[in-house]
C-alpha cells in the first residue's frame, strides 16, 4: 500500500468516526427529548453504525485503496441525520407503522450493494463496453412499472413494482444504467456532436442521423411525466442528460437547445395535463387551498419557519404533522428540529459531496470515466436541488429522494452504488497519476541518462 | 472537458447555495409569521401533547386531568365527573376550543405559567414533568350532587357561595352535558357530538346558564329596590303604603297587579314580607333617576369578575337617564321585571351583599394552585367586588328577609333550628309561558355561611302553578340543610 492510500484511507476512518460521533449524540439528545434516561438500544445501535462504517471502509481499503477520503464519511453523516430523523418520525406512530428498522435494513443491503460494486466493478472503462445493455436495462426498469400486474401506483404516481413483500422502484437503478450508456455514446459521438457538418446561417449543426439519439432522453423524460406522473424523475433525466452532452461537446448550444426544449416541454404540459397544472398552481400559491392541495407544502413550509434559526431540538417539534415526513418531505422535518443550522449543515454536506464528486470527473484521465463521474455527480447534486427546492417552495415541488437522508430502500441501494463508482473512479485517477509521475520520473532519469 | 465540467459543477453548487438563501428566508426572515400562523397547528397542538395538571375539587376529587394517550396527542383530556361540572371546569378540545376553568387557569394547567412552578432536579427540566400546575377548585362535588338531584329534571340552576369569601361552593345547571367526548381527538366524532348539543339554539346544554344566561328575577330582585329606597331615603322601614290590588304606572297602558290580583300593603317590611308588587313597583317610580346608581351597587350593568372564561354575563336594569321617557319601566324594575334580567350567579350575589354586610366579594371558582406534589404554590385571596349597602341597611334587610321565611312567601325555605333568610321570586317568562321560579336565601341569618340563588326555568315540574316559595325555595332549603348538617 503507498503512502497516498495509507493516508487518504486514515483520514477517511478518522473523518467517519467524527461522522458517527454527531449522529450517536443525535440519537442520545433524540431519546432525552422523551425520557432522562439513555436509549435502550444505543450500544446495538453505535455498534452496528460504527460495524457498517468499518465494513465500507475495510472494503474501500482493500478494492479502492487511493479513492477519494471525503465521500464515505459525508454520506455516513448524511446518512446517519437523516435515519435519526426516520427515527424520531417513527416516535409518532404506531408501531405497525415504524419504517427505522427497514431503512436499518436497507443501509445495511446499500453497503452490500457497495461492496459487491467496488469488488465486481475493477475498472469503469469495461462498463463502457456494455453500453447497449445498460440501455436496454434503463428502459426495461423505466417502463416496468407501467406494466400490468407487477406496477404499482403509490401518492399518484406510478413508479413502483411489487416484488414478493417489497415495492421497488427500478427508476432508481434506471438513473445509473442511463448515465452510463448516455457517458459511453457521448464519448462515441462526441467529435460528430461538437463539429457541424452542415450549415445553417452561420452555425454549423450536425448531422441529423447523429441528433437522433439525442431526442430520446427528451422523450423517456415526457414518457416519464405523462405514463408514471413522476415530475422530479423527469426533469432529473432531462438536467442529466443535458449537462452530459454540453460537457462531452463542450457546445453552449445544447444548453439553449435544452433549455428550449425544456420549456416547450413545460408549457405543453402545463396546458395538457391536470397534474402538471395543479402543481405549478400550488407552488405559485400553496395557500389558496391549504387543506388540500397546498397542504403537504404549507406544513412543509410551517416546519421550516417553527425551526427557525437554531430549531426545536430533536423530538421536540411536531414534524409529524407533514405530510410524507420520511420520504419527500424528510428536508422540512431535519429544518423544524435542527433549524436553519441543521438544514445549511446538510446543503454543506451535500456541495462538499457534489464538489467532490465533480473533482474526480476534472482529475479523471479518461473521456469516458470524466463524462461518467460527471454524470453521477449531476444525479446527486440535481436531485439534491429538486427536493430540497421543492419542499422550500423554490421551485415546484416534485417527488423525488433527498439522497442518502430520505427513508426508502431503492433510492439508497442506487445512491450507494453510486457513491463506490465515484470511489472507483477516484482510485484509478490516483492510480493513473501515479503511473503518469513513474513514467515521468523514468523518462526524467533516462534523459539525465543521454544527455 | 475540464472547463465544461467546471461549470457545470459550478453551475450546480449555484443552485445549492440558493437553496441556503430560501432556507434563510424561511427559517429567520419568514420564520415568526410561519411560526405564529394561526393555522400552523403545531400553536395549538403544543397545549395538547405536554402534560396538563388537574382540577380537583374542594373536596379532593379529580375532576379533569390528562391520560395517556396512543396517538399522536400524546395526551387525553378526561372529566370523570361529567355533566356534573360542565360548565364550571369545561373542556380542553382540539375541535372545538376550549371553556371554563380549563380555558381561564390554562396557563398554570399547562406549566406555561411558570411562576408559581419551579424545578427541583435535572430530570423535572428533562421532563417538563410536575412543571405543570394543579387547580383546586371551591366548588363541593357533594353539593353539586345535592343540587343535581334537587334540580331533578326540572331546567333551572343552582348557585350556593360563601359571601365571606366569594367562593362558589356549586354552580350547576340543567340542562348540562358530558364533556369528555369534546376533549375527544377524532374531529368527525367531536363535531358529531357537538352539533347534537344544538351549539346554535339558545336552550343548548353548551350555555352556562347559571352565569351566561339572564332571567327576569322577579320578586327576588326586591331586595335591591329595598336597599335602593332605604339608603335614598325614599323610604324607610316603617314607611306605610296603600294596601291595593294593582298600581297603573304614568305612561302604562297595564296596571300592575298583586300576586293572584290580591289587596297588598302596610309597613314596607310587611310589603317585603308578603312581596307586595304594588309597594315596590311604587318605590321604582319614586327612586326615579337615583334607582339605577344604587343598582350598579349590586354590579348590576357589569359582568361579574368570575374566573371562568367565557365570563360572566351583564345583568341588566332600568336604562340611566330614561326616566322620564319611560316611567313603566322604572316601575317594572321595582318588581324585577321589565328591563331587568339577571343571571342566576348576580341573585346569588344580591344575597350574598345581604348576608355580608353589604359588601359583595369577587366571585371565584379556584381556590388555589398547587403544584404536582400537591404543594400549595398560591391561594385565591377574597377580595372585596362592590359594597352595595352600609351594615346597617344590610341587617334591616336580613330581618326582612328572615320575615319572608318564617311566616311570608318563603316558608318552604325554613329548616328547623337554623335562622334562614329568603326572598321568593316568580317571575314572569313569555306570554302564556308558566312563571320562573326564584328563590334568593342565606343561612345561618345571624353569622351567614352560605347564600344560595336557584332558579327554575317555566315553573319546572309545577308549570302554570309554580311560584318561588313552591318550587324553589324547597331547593335552596335542601341544599342548605345539608350544607348545615340539619
Amino acid at each position: 500500500m503507498s503512502a497516498l492510500s495509507g493516508r487518504r484511507r486514515t483520514e477517511e476512518l478518522g473523518l467517519g468516526v467524527l461522522a458517527l460521533v454527531i449522529v450517536a449524540s443525535g440519537y442520545v439528545l433524540l431519546a432525552l427529548s422523551k425520557a432522562p434516561e439513555l436509549p435502550p438500544g444505543l450500544w446495538g445501535f453505535m455498534a452496528a453504525i460504527l460495524a457498517l462504517f468499518v465494513i465500507a471502509h475495510l472494503a474501500v481499503r482493500r478494492w479502492a485503496p487511493r479513492a477519494d477520503a471525503t465521500l464515505l464519511p459525508l454520506v455516513a453523516l448524511l446518512l446517519g441525520i437523516g435515519f435519526i430523523t426516520i427515527s424520531r418520525l417513527d416516535l409518532a406512530v404506531r408501531e405497525s407503522k415504524r419504517v427505522a428498522p427497514t431503512q436499518a435494513l436497507w443501509t445495511a443491503v446499500g453497503v452490500a450493494a457497495f461492496i459487491i460494486t467496488l469488488v465486481v466493478v475493477r475498472n469503469v472503462r469495461t462498463l463502457a463496453r456494455y453500453r447497449y445493455t445498460f440501455l436496454l436495462l434503463g428502459v426495461i426498469a423505466l417502463v416496468l412499472p407501467l406494466a400490468p400486474g407487477v406496477g404499482v401506483e403509490l401518492n399518484g404516481a406510478r413508479l413502483w413494482v411489487r416484488v414478493g413483500p417489497l415495492t421497488v422502484q427500478p427508476g432508481e437503478a434506471a438513473k445509473v444504467l442511463l448515465v452510463v450508456f448516455f457517458a459511453a455514446y457521448l464519448v462515441d459521438k462526441r467529435e460528430l456532436l461538437s463539429s457541424g457538418s452542415r450549415r445553417l446561417g452561420r452555425m454549423y449543426l450536425p448531422d441529423p442521423k447523429h441528433l437522433g439519439p439525442l431526442l430520446l432522453p427528451w422523450v423517456v423524460s415526457i414518457m416519464i411525466m405523462v405514463q408514471q406522473k413522476d415530475l422530479g424523475s423527469s426533469l432529473l433525466f432531462f438536467a442529466v442528460f443535458v449537462a452530459m452532452l454540453y460537457i462531452a461537446t463542450d457546445r453552449s448550444a445544447y444548453l439553449a437547445a435544452g433549455a428550449v426544449l425544456f420549456s416547450a416541454a413545460t408549457v405543453i404540459a402545463y396546458k395538457a395535463f391536470s397534474h402538471v397544472q395543479l402543481r405549478i398552481d400550488t407552488w405559485l400559491d400553496p395557500w389558496h387551498d391549504a387543506q388540500n392541495q397546498g397542504y403537504q407544502l404549507v406544513q412543509s413550509l410551517y416546519g421550516f419557519g417553527s425551526g427557525g434559526f437554531q430549531g426545536t431540538g430533536l423530538g421536540l417539534g411536531r414534524p409529524d404533522v407533514i405530510p410524507v415526513a420520511t420520504t419527500d418531505f424528510i428536508f422540512a422535518a431535519i429544518g423544524e428540529e435542527l433549524g436553519l443550522l441543521g438544514t445549511v449543515a446538510i446543503i454543506i454536506g451535500f456541495i462538499l459531496l457534489v464538489g467532490s464528486a465533480y473533482r474526480i470527473a476534472i482529475q479523471a484521465r479518461r473521456p469516458f470515466s470524466k463524462l461518467f463521474a460527471a454524470g453521477l455527480a449531476t444525479i446527486l447534486g440535481v436531485q439534491t436541488f429538486v427536493i430540497v427546492g421543492g419542499v422550500t417552495r423554490l421551485i415546484p415541488l416534485t417527488g423525488v429522494t433527498l439522497p442518502f437522508v430520505s427513508y426508502g430502500g431503492s433510492s439508497l441501494v442506487a445512491n450507494f452504488i453510486i457513491l463506490a463508482l465515484l470511489l472507483r473512479i477516484s482510485d484509478e485517477n490516483a492510480t493513473d497519476a501515479a503511473i503518469e509521475a513513474e513514467h515521468e520520473a523514468r523518462r526524467i532519469a533516462v534523459e539525465a541518462a543521454h544527455p | 472537458m475540464n472547463r465544461a465540467i467546471g461549470r457545470v459543477g459550478f453551475a450546480v453548487i449555484a443552485l445549492l447555495l440558493v437553496l441556503v438563501g430560501q432556507l434563510t428566508y424561511l427559517q429567520v426572515i419568514d420564520a415568526k409569521k410561519l411560526a405564529d400562523d394561526p393555522k400552523n397547528s403545531r400553536t395549538y397542538l403544543k397545549d395538547f401533547t405536554r402534560p396538563r395538571g388537574e382540577i380537583i375539587s374542594a373536596d379532593g376529587k379529580v375532576l379533569a386531568k390528562s391520560v395517556a394517550s396512543k396517538d399522536e396527542y400524546e395526551f387525553q383530556r378526561v372529566y370523570p365527573y361529567g355533566d356534573l361540572f360542565a360548565q364550571t371546569v369545561g373542556y380542553q378540545s382540539v375541535v372545538v376550543g376550549s371553556t371554563g376553568i380549563e380555558n381561564e387557569y390554562s396557563n398554570v394547567l399547562s406549566g406555561r405559567d411558570k411562576s408559581n412552578l419551579r424545578l427541583r432536579d435535572i430530570g423535572d427540566l428533562l421532563l417538563d414533568k410536575d412543571q405543570t400546575g394543579n387547580v383546586v377548585l371551591s366548588l363541593r362535588t357533594d353539593v353539586q350532587l345535592v343540587a343535581k338531584a334537587a334540580l331533578g329534571n326540572q331546567q333551572g340552576s343552582v348557585v350556593v357561595t360563601d359571601p365571606r369569601t366569594g367562593g362558589l361552593i356549586a354552580m350547576y345547571s340543567n340542562p348540562s352535558f358530558d364533556p369528555t367526548p369534546l376533549a375527544g381527538h377524532d374531529p368527525k366524532a367531536v363535531q358529531a357530538y357537538w352539533r347534537s348539543l344544538n351549539p346554535d339554539s339558545g336552550s343548548s346544554p353548551l350555555v352556562p346558564r347559571a352565569y351566561r344566561e339572564r332571567y327576569p328575577p322577579g320578586s327576588t330582585f326586591k331586595i335591591a329596590t329595598t336597599e335602593a329606597a332605604l339608603d335614598t331615603n325614599t323610604a324607610t322601614p316603617e314607611s306605610v303604603f296603600p294596601t291595593i290590588r294593582s298600581i297603573l304606572a304614568p305612561q302604562a297602558g297595564t296596571p300592575i297587579a298583586n300576586f293572584g290580583n290580591e289587596s297588598c300593603g302596610g309597613t314596607l317590611e310587611e310589603s317585603f314580607v308578603h312581596s307586595c308588587n304594588t309597594t315596590f313597583a311604587k318605590l321604582g317610580l319614586d327612586l326615579n333617576e337615583k334607582f339605577p346608581p344604587r343598582l350598579a351597587g349590586f354590579g348590576i350593568y357589569e359582568a361579574p369578575p368570575i374566573d371562568l372564561s367565557p365570563g360572566a354575563a351583564v345583568s341588566s336594569g332600568p336604562v340611566p337617564g330614561t326616566f322620564n321617557d319611560n316611567k313603566p319601566s322604572f316601575a317594572l324594575a321595582g318588581i324585577g321585571q321589565g328591563d331587568v334580567a339577571a343571571t342566576p350567579l348576580q341573585m346569588a350575589l344580591i344575597g350574598s351583599a345581604v348576608a355580608n354586610g353589604g359588601t359583595i366579594m369577587s366571585p371565584h371558582v379556584a381556590a388555589e394552585i398547587r403544584d404536582g406534589d400537591g404543594k400549595t404554590l398560591s391561594t385565591i385571596a377574597p377580595k372585596p367586588w362592590k359594597v352595595a349597602m352600609p351594615p346597617t341597611t344590610a341587617a334591616t334587610i336580613r330581618d326582612f328577609m328572615v320575615q319572608v321565611v318564617q311566616r311570608g312567601t318563603g316558608t318552604a325555605g325554613r329548616i328547623a333550628g337554623v335562622t334562614v333568610a329568603g326572598k321568593t321570586g316568580t317571575a314572569q317568562s313569555c306570554d302564556g309561558c308558566a312563571p320562573h321560579a326564584w328563590f334568593v336565601a342565606f343561612a345561618p341569618a345571624e353569622a351567614p355561611q352560605y347564600a344560595v340563588s336557584v332558579f327554575v326555568e317555566k315553573g319546572g315540574s309545577m308549570g302554570n302553578e309554580a311560584t318561588g316559595g313552591r318550587v324553589a325555595a324547597p331547593i335552596a332549603a335542601a341544599l342548605l340543610k345539608y350544607l348545615l348538617g340539619k
